[in-house]
């Protein structure tokens, strides 16, 4: 018979293993799934993990690798940081989409002047436009004990309304002949978030998602707000006892990541995106929680996961166009990764063991 | 007597690591009451786990009536005739007492009747119950009331008793005794679970003595002296803790007539306590638990805010003060809870080390962390308190129960406290190294700290400290000195029988 | 503007049909969290019901068959979340967002042929001269009968928690699993069946909106009302009457905002759109004072180590 037994503590080598093993599963999981619907395993994850990368049209691919992976990255880091401390952020996809009407906000205001102060002004902008949206569950949490799943979800939605009114309304481009959306803002040079070498898909996006990784990486290993965010994920009680003021925490978790996910939004519409319109938002947001599971919550873990996600993005459209697999497959593959993920994380903290033959 | 119920023969269950218990074989006679006795981690829950079908043994048998008996589950086991009354874990603090006695049953009649019955019975055997309380709301001996009357219910052949004073002040010992004695005369036999021999002596007929898994000897309680007993249970002679004259000096803190609201929706609010202690005093406050030892703690440790002036230490207010700033001021604790309160369970020993150690130690420079000096202080409590680990980086859930105990009073004791709280500072652990935290602990008052030592076990009050005071339903008594106390005193001043008198078997 | 265009009969006879799939979906998140287990993938189990719902549906031409397979595949992708938080002991709140985000994506891959496609009627029950009454006939007697297993479902719920003994070993387990355990209850398969009625009361939820609020098969249609309802649990602290009640707000809300909507109210559309969502946060806010009525064990892990 076999039972399942607690680790006398959690083992390091299956924490680093089990993305590993659940990228494998969902490999053959997917694979199978992709067989159902028709197309042939092989070549459908060759076409996903192998043709953007060293395919014939990679020179096209591997920047957009850097495009969809920073966005994921810097939301991922942010809510890595409150889930490490059992403070549950799901509503990056909300303080993406404000952090992104704030920017763009910011810029059309100032259109058509052009100076130079335009886009620092928009990265600070986005910064706290997505920060603010997440001190609403946070506020509430501190203040009335709400739950911030909740409210961090419900504000997706109003936010998603709130975007759809601004491209349709206030923020609608005046020489857009009717249809919706903003002004183009790869058009406006002040805030335009323009590739920093041609070619590289390297943006500013990118240089701030590494930072983030960096900054993370200390403030969890070195400093003392980053001790006091794992021991409370740890022991909520114990971090009381130590000192830890809870407000203080969920306040800057939150806080952080929504400023985050405001920056991955202020810079997908100034810059690959372009415009505010209804459907900018494309669940970066949700994604991103997939990949900060998926990095173990580790800032290094995230920004591996970050680029493997992205992949499976970029790899999925390609499968879209030349195999004709449907976009919801690479969602179910993605999906799929998480769960592989959870279940075999059972591994890290525990142990099968064969035992003998019960006495009846 | 000279029947037997239950024959346990050569059962041995073995966990990675340890052999909990190791062919062990005694008898329980028809209405005997029979005790087994043993340290912690002597196996004694293990044995009658199996007993009552929790955990399957590796080999060896039992016989109930001569019949081999080896139940699957617990069900199984009550439906044989077998009922436990637990030490922890088994009552369901939202639900009401007739509910919580309904899911201890097979078969429960509808609710009306069974309220009707759970009122026959408890004032049949003394134990008055109101049926439809919350049991959250109910205190310790009420609990435990709870859980015998689940199991009288069904009529039971053998009662399993886990550590059942515990929880009881010593005039509900006495209640308790007269029950399980009128039990005894219809014929149901006991098992007895203790490690407290002088109960085992007014109340045993035999006892079985387990040391290390082996059942290393059957006696008489009566006939043997506790002192015997006592090295059997431990298998060598114990060191008692010295303690020497300390002078004391001026008042080191002091709490007046502090009341605060529990923050547990089940917990004690404390009520209007005075508290004072000086330096090189140990003030030890008994009572049963449940009354108000985690919130005092709280209250000492910054957890819960008071008023400024409400808790003032060395004559500054430190009431509002988190548990960083007391630190600093020399105002430590230890709470009773180790994993997951005084430790965070999944961390290594090193970042618990700097769970509370930060301030004191100078473990941080400006927020950020001097992993090498925590490792340092780690290792130094590892060493000076012979904490049993491969070393710091292990995780504190690895650690045995007195090990980590060890670590987390070491921790403290090696910041050179003003005052030290300490809440339960030695359950669970074995006899030698609770002795030596005993010890850690007056070597710490005799250097002059106050120390405050709440605890449940009245021996170990008795033995280290200066002054006694009890807490009894969020009240604390007035301090006095321990020399001359009396055990009726000290049961009088946790509350007596709270409201048992009335009851007659 | 018109608001005259409101009729107040009608208003409630669709507020009814509204706050059908919230209450299923809340009441058997009700069960689930009164077992102890928070089950964040509501809005999961919802899409999926609902794509089973409707292709069944349109390939077989009967409802009900629909409605069985969508309680089927609601308690289906329930299992998955069985197998993560019961035997691999995950952590409930990823593993309720993993199930969303799946669910979300096998709809939608299951969905790709059927999108424009009207499902079958499923019909509304005639009762003789009750549903012919004036007012009375329209608001109570004229409606599907799922609406009607609804209300039944939530009295049963009502029934089983308080006065079974099924009820009591639940909310037991939902207390105080060691507890539970130590008295010999198997906690993991009362969870299991807990789990699994949830995930059919919330595939049968999402079944209705496709196949009789909308109704017709959209990519995301259940647009965060499986979210709701988990709020809605919470509004309701625990108790299947006020989940009614609550349910019926939230209806009201709903199609109020939509009337206000086609009347043509000077409010934008968007606006009036967010309206339910903030309404829930709002709701959130006043009742989450009070959480003493939550069941003790809510979203622990429970190992049966010695």
């Amino acid at each position: 018979m076999i039972r399942l037994e607690k680790r006398p503590q959690s083992s390091h080598t299956w924490s680093m293993a089990t993305p590993l093993v659940a990228v494998l599963a969902t490999m053959i999981f997917g694979g199978a799934l992709f067989g159902i619907l028709g197309t042939n395993p092989l070549t459908a994850i060759r076409t996903i993990f192998f043709e953007p990368l060293f395919g014939e049209f990679a020179f096209y691919y591997r920047p957009q690798l850097l495009v969809k992976g920073a966005p994921l990255v810097l939301i991922a880091i942010g809510l890595s940081l409150g889930f490490r401390a059992g403070i549950w952020n799901i509503g990056a996809e909300g303080q993406y989409i404000i952090g992104a009407l704030v920017g763009a906000g910011i810029a059309l205001a100032f259109y058509p002047l052009d100076a130079w102060f335009v886009f620092p002004l928009m990265i600070i902008g986005g910064a706290a436009g997505g920060m603010a949206w997440a001190m609403i569950p946070a506020l509430l949490k501190v203040r009335f004990g709400t739950n911030e799943i909740l409210v961090s979800l419900m504000l997706v939605y109003v936010a998603e309304q709130f975007l759809a009114s601004m491209a349709l309304g206030l923020m609608k481009n005046p020489e857009g002949f009717g249809f919706p959306g903003s002004r183009n803002l790869q058009e406006y040079e002040s805030a335009h978030n323009a590739e920093l070498i041609t070619g590289t898909g390297m943006h500013l996006g990118v240089v701030f998602a590494l930072i983030a990784v960096i900054f993370a990486y200390v403030l969890l290993n070195r400093h003392m707000l980053g001790f006091q965010i794992r021991l409370t994920g740890d022991a909520p009680r114990a971090a009381r006892f130590a000192g830890v003021k809870p407000a203080r925490l969920i306040l800057f978790c939150l806080g952080a990541s929504g400023a985050l996910a405001g920056l991955a939004g202020l810079f997908e519409v100034s810059g690959p995106a372009g415009q505010v319109n209804i459907d900018f938002n494309v669940g970066y947001g949700f994604t991103a929680i997939i990949v900060a599971f998926l990095g173990r919550l580790h800032p290094v873990g995230i920004l591996l996961a970050g680029g493997l996600m992205a992949l499976t993005y970029i790899g999925g459209e390609i499968a879209q166009g030349q195999l004709g697999l449907p976009s919801a497959a690479i969602q179910v593959f993605q999906g799929m990764l998480l769960f592989f993920l959870l279940a075999l994380d059972l591994l890290t903290n525990y142990r099968f063991r064969l035992t003998r033959g019960e006495v009846a | 007597m000279s029947d037997i119920l239950l024959s346990i023969q050569g059962l041995t269950k073995a966990y990675p690591g340890v052999v909990a218990n190791d062919t062990v074989s005694f008898d329980i006679g028809v209405g005997e009451v029979h005790a087994l006795l043993g340290e912690n981690g002597a196996g004694k829950s293990t044995l009658v786990k199996m007993i009552y079908g929790l955990v399957k043994p590796d080999s060896g048998q039992m016989l109930l009536r001569g019949q081999p008996f080896a139940p699957p589950e617990p069900r199984a086991a009550r439906a044989d005739g077998i009922a436990m009354v637990f030490q922890h874990f088994s009552l369901f603090d939202a639900l009401s007492v007739a509910e919580n006695i309904a899911l201890g049953m097979e078969d429960p009649p509808p609710m009306r009747d069974l309220s009707r019955r759970i009122r026959e019975v408890s004032e049949t055997y003394g134990l008055p119950l109101d049926p439809y309380r919350t049991v959250g709301d109910l205190s310790a001996g009420e609990r435990q009331r709870v859980e015998i009357i689940r199991c009288l219910l069904q009529y039971p052949r053998l009662l399993i008793m886990d550590e059942p004073t515990s929880v009881l002040t010593p005039q509900e010992v006495d209640i308790l005794f007269q029950t399980l004695q009128k039990l005894q005369s219809e014929g149901t036999s006991i098992l007895y679970i203790s490690h407290k021999l002088e109960e085992i002596r007014k109340l045993c007929d035999t006892a079985t003595i387990l040391r290390l898994g082996q059942n290393v000897g059957t006696c008489v309680p009566a006939e043997t002296t506790a002192r015997d007993m006592a090295e059997m249970m431990v298998g060598t002679s114990l060191q008692t803790p010295e303690r020497s004259g300390r002078a004391l000096g001026d008042v080191a803190l002091d709490i007046s007539g502090l009341s605060v609201p529990s923050p547990s929706a089940f917990g004690t609010s404390l009520k209007k306590v005075h508290l004072t202690v000086r330096k090189g005093e140990i003030l030890g406050i008994g009572g049963v638990a449940g009354n108000g030892q985690d919130e005092l703690l709280g209250v000492l440790s910054g957890e819960i805010s008071t008023p400024s002036d409400a808790v003032m230490l060395a004559g500054a207010p430190v009431g509002r003060l988190g548990p960083t700033a007391r630190r600093k001021l020399g105002l430590l604790a230890a709470p009773e809870e180790r994993l997951g309160h005084a430790a965070a369970p999944d961390m290594s020993l090193t970042e618990n080390a700097l769970l509370t150690g930060a301030v004191r130690e100078k473990l941080e420079n400006r927020g950020f962390l001097r992993w090498g000096a925590a490792q340092g202080f780690a290792e130094r409590i590892i060493e000076a308190f012979d904490v049993r680990t491969p070393g710091p980086a292990n995780a504190a859930r690895s650690l045995s129960g007195g090990n980590l105990q060890k670590f987390v009073i070491g921790r403290e004791v090696l910041q050179d406290p003003e005052v030290l709280v300490v809440n339960q500072p030695t359950w669970g652990v074995d006899a030698a190294a609770a002795a030596a935290i005993r010890q850690a602990l007056l070597d710490l008052a005799a250097k002059g700290a106050a120390v405050i030592c709440i605890s449940q076990d009245l021996d170990e009050l008795m033995e280290i400290s200066d002054s006694f005071a009890a807490l009894n339903e969020g009240r604390l008594s007035a301090h006095k000195d321990t020399a001359g106390l009396t055990v009726d005193e000290i049961g009088l001043m946790m509350g007596g029988a709270h409201g048992m008198e009335v009851a007659h078997v | 503007m018109d608001l005259s265009a409101i009729n107040p009969v009608l208003l409630i006879a669709s507020l009814m049909v509204a706050a059908t799939p919230l209450l299923l979906a809340a009441i058997g998140e009700l069960v689930v969290e009164k077992a102890g287990v928070l089950n964040l993938g509501v809005e999961g189990m919802m899409i999926v019901g609902a794509i089973s719902g409707f292709a069944i549906s349109v390939e077989t031409g009967s409802p009900y068959l629909g409605f069985l397979c969508a309680a089927i595949g609601g308690a289906v992708l329930s299992l998955l979340f069985v197998i993560l938080t019961q035997y691999a002991l995950a952590n409930q709140v990823a593993s309720g967002l993993a199930l969303t985000l799946f669910g979300l994506g096998i709809s939608s891959l299951m969905g790709q042929s059927y999108v424009g496609i009207k499902p079958p009627a499923t019909g509304e029950i005639w009762l003789p001269i009750l549903s012919d009454l004036p007012v009375i006939g329209p608001i109570f007697f004229q409606h599907d009968p799922i609406l009607y297993f609804g209300i039944a479902l939530v009295a049963a719920v009502w029934v089983l928690l308080k006065y079974s003994r099924f009820g009591l070993i639940l909310r037991a387990v939902g207390e105080n699993h060691d507890a539970a355990h130590a008295l010999g209850y198997k906690v993991v398969r009362v969870r299991t069946l807990a789990i699994l009625f949830g995930g059919a009361c919330a595939g049968l939820g999402g079944a209705y909106i496709s196949l009789i609020r909308v109704p017709q098969w959209t990519e995301g249609m259940t647009a965060g009302v499986g979210w709701i309802a988990l709020a809605l649990v919470v509004f309701a602290s625990w108790k299947p009457w006020r989940a009614l009640i609550g349910a019926y707000l939230f209806g009201g809300i709903t199609v109020l905002q939509l009337n206000l909507q086609a009347a043509g109210v000077a409010i934008p559309v968007e606006y009036l759109a967010m309206s339910p969502y903030l309404i829930t946060i709002l709701v959130l806010v006043i009742l989450s004072a009070d959480k003493s009525s939550a069941p003790a064990a809510l979203g622990r892990i429970f190992h049966a180590s010695n």
